[in-house]
């Protein structure tokens, strides 16, 4: 039996994502930025996959940048802000590194997050001021699955720092949280197509008119040249349907996780000793709630804590039982890194070492949950032993 | 697996055999590094060295852990004028210490690495024992010295049967990406390009020290950093009035002054020593054996005399902190156990 619970690292790719890419794999090979019969078929592809991602992301088809992925999208949207004038840039402590590498390459400041992971307002308030020219805080964080409040962060940035983008990295969160509505009060908004059972290596970034963005790559004048380069027609394609059934599917499919998340915390924090959830208690209020208040988490993030093991040794036999799941994040040789995550959050290193993360998709099913259930006690216990 | 040939060999000895084998690659060091098994080139040819072979491979994280046991102790032996053997540290704490217990945690009967030395009698029956690896230009007991037959009894040698031309033939046979891989040499953590001066003083200050003649007591010339120095050596230390080279003798980093004398005066008999520990029982004072104080070395044939090794023949002086590996006076390829040299009192 296999468990896929990595649905936070990649998701599978929907069926309907696949039947949209095939053409554009296949016959209709053209390069949309030409004139002729063959680039106008493609071009009309990309057209109709930008009408519809604005109108999933609520945005207008002309707000839609298309990029290489989330970390292309992040980082058109934090270097992309002119370093002239209002150059400073603010990021939360939990951000990808997609957004807190680009921060940190600019000189940009961290802001401090709660135990939770909520990012703290007040250490907000005091980090702006007139030279901040963009301040960037994720929808969902990807690790823990804390829902940031994101309206009180644009409201706070709106009245000190009237001048300053507000950027959000929504990568997390589509298929979760209603982005169209929740992103709304952001500039700019980060999303990446295999994070919602599309392809990989294809995002966008949303730029509401009247945001000033600089390319940070050159050459034609694609996505009106604020990302050149050929269109991956067959990835924009993908993504626009992947995101068509992803946001229809979505009350469904993230009521019928949530429950199943609550089963598998519930269950693992009732079987297993010494085991809590990183953010929120059972029954507490962070149950897929929606967006509008701090503290809700995203219904597909099973974060937990388990005293006594080791994050990399809870792994490798959790996957010889056929149950995939993460912590942390990867470096290049594979090895995992303590999680700025959870460090951010108050933990300290050796507890971070004892944090193991389910992310359940679309495609979870309840014997999958039945499994991780059924492994993770006898697994735990072998290693505490 | 560290993505060198021995250990890849290793692998697929025991896969050939039809072992249940998984490998492992682990993440040490953080920093620059351009040898050793750090590398990300290095964990990717181990990566894939274990998947020609069918193999599942991992990589664990024990950054921390080396820092702490490893990295820290070199840069303090060298503020306090020893010379320390950072890969003996890391196969006691890292490899045969977090890395052996891991193994257990996760099912596995045995830790296999690729180091060229033998172990005996860990069939079940009886102490296990540590020997000489067949290719006696590359055998590494002399790292492994101060493993007890604890952690022996559940260790597994493959190589240390095969000569390294061996080694590299059967990684040649088998189409094995790493089988002409050089051998590392160098301190995984130390970037050549930067060395072991460039290394420390990134974390301590270096102090510049005299350098004073044993015999006359004069000031005789400088070094730039007496943390650098390791007793015995004679690079950097100039030349005599009457045209021979000098040795160093004593390192005192706090008094800033190292004491350097003739080649004559670098040999001494008597090698101090602490920190015993045998493989199986430990030897009694006046007992023979035969000792080797380098990776590299030559052992020769001493006395036990339980605080020091008094070799029979006069031997270059051992940096303190330098482990002294013992092997047994009627079996010179037995490890018995390994101390670490100590200051002359």
């Amino acid at each position: 039996m296999q468990a896929y619970l990595d649905h936070g690292a990649t998701t599978p790719l929907r069926p309907e994502s696949l039947a949209a890419m095939l053409p554009y794999l296949t016959e209709h090979f053209g390069n949309p930025s030409g004139s002729h019969r063959v680039a106008r078929r493609a071009r009309l592809a990309i057209d109709e996959a930008r009408d519809d991602m604005a109108r999933c992301l609520g945005c207008r088809p002309g707000e839609i940048v298309f990029t290489s992925g989330g970390t292309e999208a992040d980082n058109l949207a934090v270097l992309g802000v002119p370093a002239s004038g209002r150059g400073t840039v603010l990021c939360s402590a939990v951000e990808h590194h997609a957004v807190r590498n680009a921060c940190a390459a600019r000189g940009g400041t961290t802001v401090a997050v709660h135990r939770d992971g909520v990012v703290d307002l007040d250490a907000l308030a005091g980090a702006l001021g007139p030279e901040v020219g963009l301040v960037s805080v994720m929808l969902v964080n990807n690790e823990v699955g804390t829902v940031q409040p994101l309206a009180d962060v644009a409201a706070l940035v709106r009245a000190l720092c009237p001048g300053a983008l507000v950027h959000t990295d929504a990568v997390a969160a589509v298929g979760w949280l209603d982005v169209a509505a929740d992103a709304a009060v952001a500039d700019l908004v980060s999303v990446s197509a295999h994070k919602f059972g599309g392809p990989k290596g294809v995002g966008a970034l949303v730029v509401r008119d009247g945001a000033r963005l600089a390319p940070v790559l050159f050459g034609g004048t694609q996505e009106r040249g604020r990302r050149p380069g050929t269109h991956d027609v067959a990835g924009i394609v993908g993504m626009a349907a992947a995101l068509r059934v992803a946001t229809d599917a979505r009350p469904l499919t993230a009521g019928r996780v949530a429950r199943q998340r609550a089963r598998l915390a519930d269950g693992l924090v009732a079987s297993i000793g010494d085991v809590r959830e990183t953010v929120g208690e059972p029954g507490g209020a962070a149950r897929g709630a929606p967006a509008d208040h701090g503290g809700a988490k995203a219904a597909s993030s099973c974060h937990l804590l388990v005293a006594g093991v080791d994050q990399e040794e809870l792994l490798v036999l959790l996957d010889d039982e056929g149950v995939c799941a993460s912590a942390g994040s990867a470096c290049a040789s594979g090895a995992l890194e303590p999680s700025h995550v959870l460090l951010a959050m108050g933990l300290n290193p050796d507890q971070a070492k004892t944090g193991i993360r389910f992310s359940l998709g679309y495609t979870t099913t309840d014997d999958e949950i039945d499994h991780v259930l059924a492994v993770m006690p006898k697994v735990v216990e072998r290693l505490r032993a | 697996m560290s993505g060198g040939v021995d250990s890849s060999v290793a692998a697929a000895l025991l896969a050939e055999a039809g072992h249940d084998v998984v490998g492992a690659t682990l993440k040490l060091w953080g920093g620059a590094s351009d040898s050793g098994c750090c590398s990300v080139a290095d964990v990717d040819d181990a990566r894939r060295v274990a998947e020609q072979l069918g193999l599942d491979h991992h990589v664990f994280n024990f950054t921390d852990a080396f820092e702490a046991s490893v990295v820290t102790p070199y840069v303090s032996d060298h503020v306090a004028g020893r010379t320390p053997n950072p890969c003996i540290e890391c196969n006691r704490a890292i490899k045969f210490g977090l890395l052996l217990d891991r193994s257990a945690r996760l099912g596995f009967d045995a830790l296999a690495t690729g180091h060229h030395a033998r172990i005996v009698g860990n069939d079940g029956g009886g102490e296990p024992r540590l020997r000489r690896g067949a290719d006696k230009h590359k055998d590494q007991s002399y790292v492994l010295s101060m493993l007890s037959a604890r952690e022996l009894a559940r260790v597994v040698l493959p190589v240390g049967e095969l000569t390294k031309v061996e080694v590299r033939a059967r990684a040649t046979r088998l189409g094995l990406r790493t089988a002409d891989k050089p051998d590392s040499q160098d301190v995984c953590f130390i970037h050549s390009a930067r060395g072991r001066r460039g290394f420390l003083e990134q974390r301590v200050p270096l102090h510049r020290a005299e350098v004073v003649d044993a015999a006359s007591g004069e000031v005789v010339g400088t070094v730039p950093a007496g943390e650098l120095v390791t007793v015995g050596q004679r690079r950097g230390l100039g030349v005599a009035a009457d045209g021979h080279r000098r040795y160093a003798l004593t390192v005192d980093v706090r008094a800033r002054r190292i004491t350097v004398g003739s080649a004559a005066d670098a040999l001494a008999r008597r090698v101090p020593v602490e920190r015993a520990g045998w493989v199986v029982s430990a030897l009694r004072g006046g007992e023979r054996a035969y000792a080797q104080t380098s990776a590299h070395g030559t052992a020769a044939p001493c006395t036990w005399e339980g605080d020091a090794v008094v070799f029979d023949e006069p031997q270059p002086l051992v940096a303190p902190g330098q482990t002294v590996a013992l092997y047994d006076g009627a079996d010179p390829d037995a490890v018995l156990g390994a101390a670490v040299a100590t200051a002359v009192a």
